[in-house]
């Protein structure tokens, strides 16, 4: 008994004092290291905002490229480009992603089911360089590069992620609810179309927000599709359209420090779209979840 | 009673309209689950087919050749096998730790309110774009350690020949770098998810046995998460494998060959298919820029496979120990 006694007074001999410290060590070790995380977060934005912020002005977002060795000039083919790029990547990928994630929720028998799933799970980890060179093959080569060969190689991109973000939703929808309809009588489809559909559009759509702010800052998939474009704003997607991320790359690679301002700024435009826009649609994500489990 | 007859005069009808109904959102949520699947083959199947012409030259003997020369037109990927491999394995050792604990952090220790925040804000780091990182990387990382971390490096771990060689702004050592800041809110939001997912009972028991917060940490958290924390630390590797726009800005693509010096430049599979593939002139070179992608596509595909089969095991035991 009067070895238990040490242990159960207050004062705490020496293997408790060192415990603790080792407990303390191992806490401020991790706080340290969520510190540095956001340092560096902190860092990379404050970097980009006081190079690239004051290059910005109203004429570099609305004039055209400047030609080889021009002071001056804009992006505004950039921005246009690279909006038109993601509109078709987003044609593409939201209609397939959708229903690819409804037949895994809906319909797929368990093995089928886990086969595409991992399918999606793969895709999701493709290195996007591999995309790139994907589609030079299928649609570049002996062709000319084009929007819609870089809108297609972007939406490979988005597709295992808005699939990803459906199912979660739709995981999300009561099963209570869809065993009522079926005790209705009601059909499938209809349940489909007046119940799941519905109830998860909105995590859908903050889903495919958080795919299309990853798609725009995408550059190797477009690097081999659509890098090689003309200095105006176009519209013409059988041939290669201007986008920021290629452009990005490209002044990054110049000596030239005229060339590194505009990209610095464009960084800062890039960026301000996918923070704000990611930041947004987490928070979104964040309340339909909550309001779907509840 | 004069709305039943109604209903079932509609049945006829409705039914027909039921069935079509079903079997046409069957038919297209299949097909497009399967177009999805066909594409990921034809993925594979185009690279393939795209390195036929170098894999008949140099047959698989091109995976562990030395030599990449346009001119002489000899081609080989141990170089960047090697540059991919180093970079790589760098960035794990920096964000791997860094990563798990973060994740301790954002799930055992943070305040509720600021584990939100904090959570987001490290999700926006994954955010950031690969080529403004790589910018960041080449114009103000590069600059920056080529003064103030390589030098007191060289200096205190010299005799190394990994820190020999001449400090520069951009190269393998800062790849590393760049793909650490990549790798790491990766493997701190899967780590953070596998921590919160430990049953309360089991984290609770410990403290109440008079645990400290780090013993019930090790002895319960991070012991009963070994497998996931594993397959988070394999995805953070995929994605460091296959990054191709930011390390093509930092690393310099100079020196390719096999040596010893983080601080020399280099090249990775990716960064070498980036940087070239666009000025590729002949057939052979373009067909070895597609071997290579095969090699990656390969590696991507197995370091992913891997992670997967222990993620499904892992949450089948996890389900079904609560």
């Amino acid at each position: 008994m009067s070895a238990v006694e040490p242990a159960l007074t207050l004062r705490g001999d020496a293997r408790v004092r060192r415990r603790r410290i080792v407990n303390r060590l191992a806490e401020s070790a991790a706080t340290i290291a969520a510190l540095a995380a956001l340092a560096v977060l902190g860092i990379v934005i404050f970097s980009v905002a006081k190079r690239g912020g004051g290059e910005l002005s109203w004429g570099f977002l609305t004039e055209d490229l400047p030609t080889f060795g021009q002071t001056g000039g804009g992006i505004a083919p950039l921005i246009v480009g690279s909006a038109i790029l993601v509109g078709i990547a987003t044609a593409i990928a939201l209609p397939l992603g959708v229903l690819t994630a409804l037949f895994l929720s809906e319909f797929a028998p368990r093995r089928l089911s886990a086969a595409i799933q991992l399918t999606i799970d793969l895709m999701n980890g493709l290195p996007s360089v591999i995309i790139g060179i994907f589609v030079f093959g299928l649609l570049v080569y002996g062709h000319t590069q084009s929007g819609y060969a870089g809108g297609f190689a972007l939406s490979i991109v988005m597709l295992p992620l808005i699939a990803r973000s459906t199912q979660e939703v739709l995981r999300l929808v009561p099963r209570a609810q869809r065993e009522a309809a079926l005790a209705l009588g009601v059909s499938r489809w209809r349940i489909v179309v007046g119940i799941v559909l519905p109830s998860a559009l909105g995590g859908i759509l903050t889903g495919t927000v958080l795919a299309i702010a990853r798609a725009a800052g995408e550059t190797a998939p477009l690097l081999f599709t659509t890098s090689i474009f003309v200095n105006q704003i176009t519209s013409d997607v059988r041939h290669a359209m201007p986008n920021i991320p290629v452009q990005i790359f490209i002044w990054s690679e110049s000596p030239d420090p005229e060339d590194h301002k505009r990209a610095w700024a464009s960084a800062f435009v890039l960026i301000m779209f996918v923070l704000v826009t990611s930041l947004l649609a987490r928070l979104a994500l964040a309340r339909t979840r909550r309001k779907l489990s509840r | 009673m004069s709305v039943v007859p109604a209903t079932q005069e509609l049945t006829g009808g409705r039914r027909v309209r039921d069935w079509l109904g079903d079997r046409i959102m069957f038919g297209l949520t299949l097909v497009a689950a399967l177009a999805t699947v066909a594409i990921m083959v034809l993925i594979a199947y185009k690279v393939v087919r795209g390195a036929e012409l170098s894999y008949r030259a140099f047959g698989l003997s091109f995976v562990t050749g030395s030599v990449w020369d346009v001119n002489k037109a000899v081609f080989g990927a141990a170089p960047f096998l090697f540059g991919t491999a180093v970079t790589s394995l760098m960035a794990l050792l920096i964000a791997a730790p860094l990563g798990i604990a973060i994740g301790l952090f954002l799930s055992e220790l943070a305040p509720r309110g600021v584990r939100v925040i904090i959570g987001a804000l490290v999700e926006l780091l994954a955010a950031i774009p690969s080529v403004v990182l790589g910018l960041w990387g080449i114009l103000v990382l590069g600059p920056f350690a080529a003064d103030h971390i390589e030098p007191p490096l060289q200096r205190a771990f010299g005799f190394l020949p990994i820190f020999s060689g001449k400090p520069g702004s951009s190269g393998i050592f800062i790849a590393g770098l760049v793909l650490a800041i990549m790798v790491v809110p990766i493997v701190a939001s899967i780590c953070r998810e596998l921590f919160l997912s430990v049953p309360t009972e089991l984290e609770e028991g410990a403290l109440a046995l008079g645990a400290t917060r780090w013993e019930m940490v090790r002895g319960v958290v991070l012991s009963s998460s070994r497998p996931g924390i594993a397959a988070a630390i394999i995805l953070g590797l995929g994605r460091a494998i296959g990054e191709a726009i930011a390390v093509t800005q930092v690393i310099g693509a100079g020196n390719s060959g096999i040596h010893a010096s983080l601080f020399a430049t280099g090249d990775t599979l990716a960064s070498r298919i980036a940087g070239e593939f666009i000025g590729a002139s002949s057939k052979l070179q373009i067909a070895s820029l597609f071997y290579l992608a095969g090699i990656l596509l390969v590696i991507g595909l197995l370091t992913n496979l891997l992670a997967q089969v222990i993620v499904r095991r892992f949450e089948s035991q996890r389900v079904g120990a609560d």
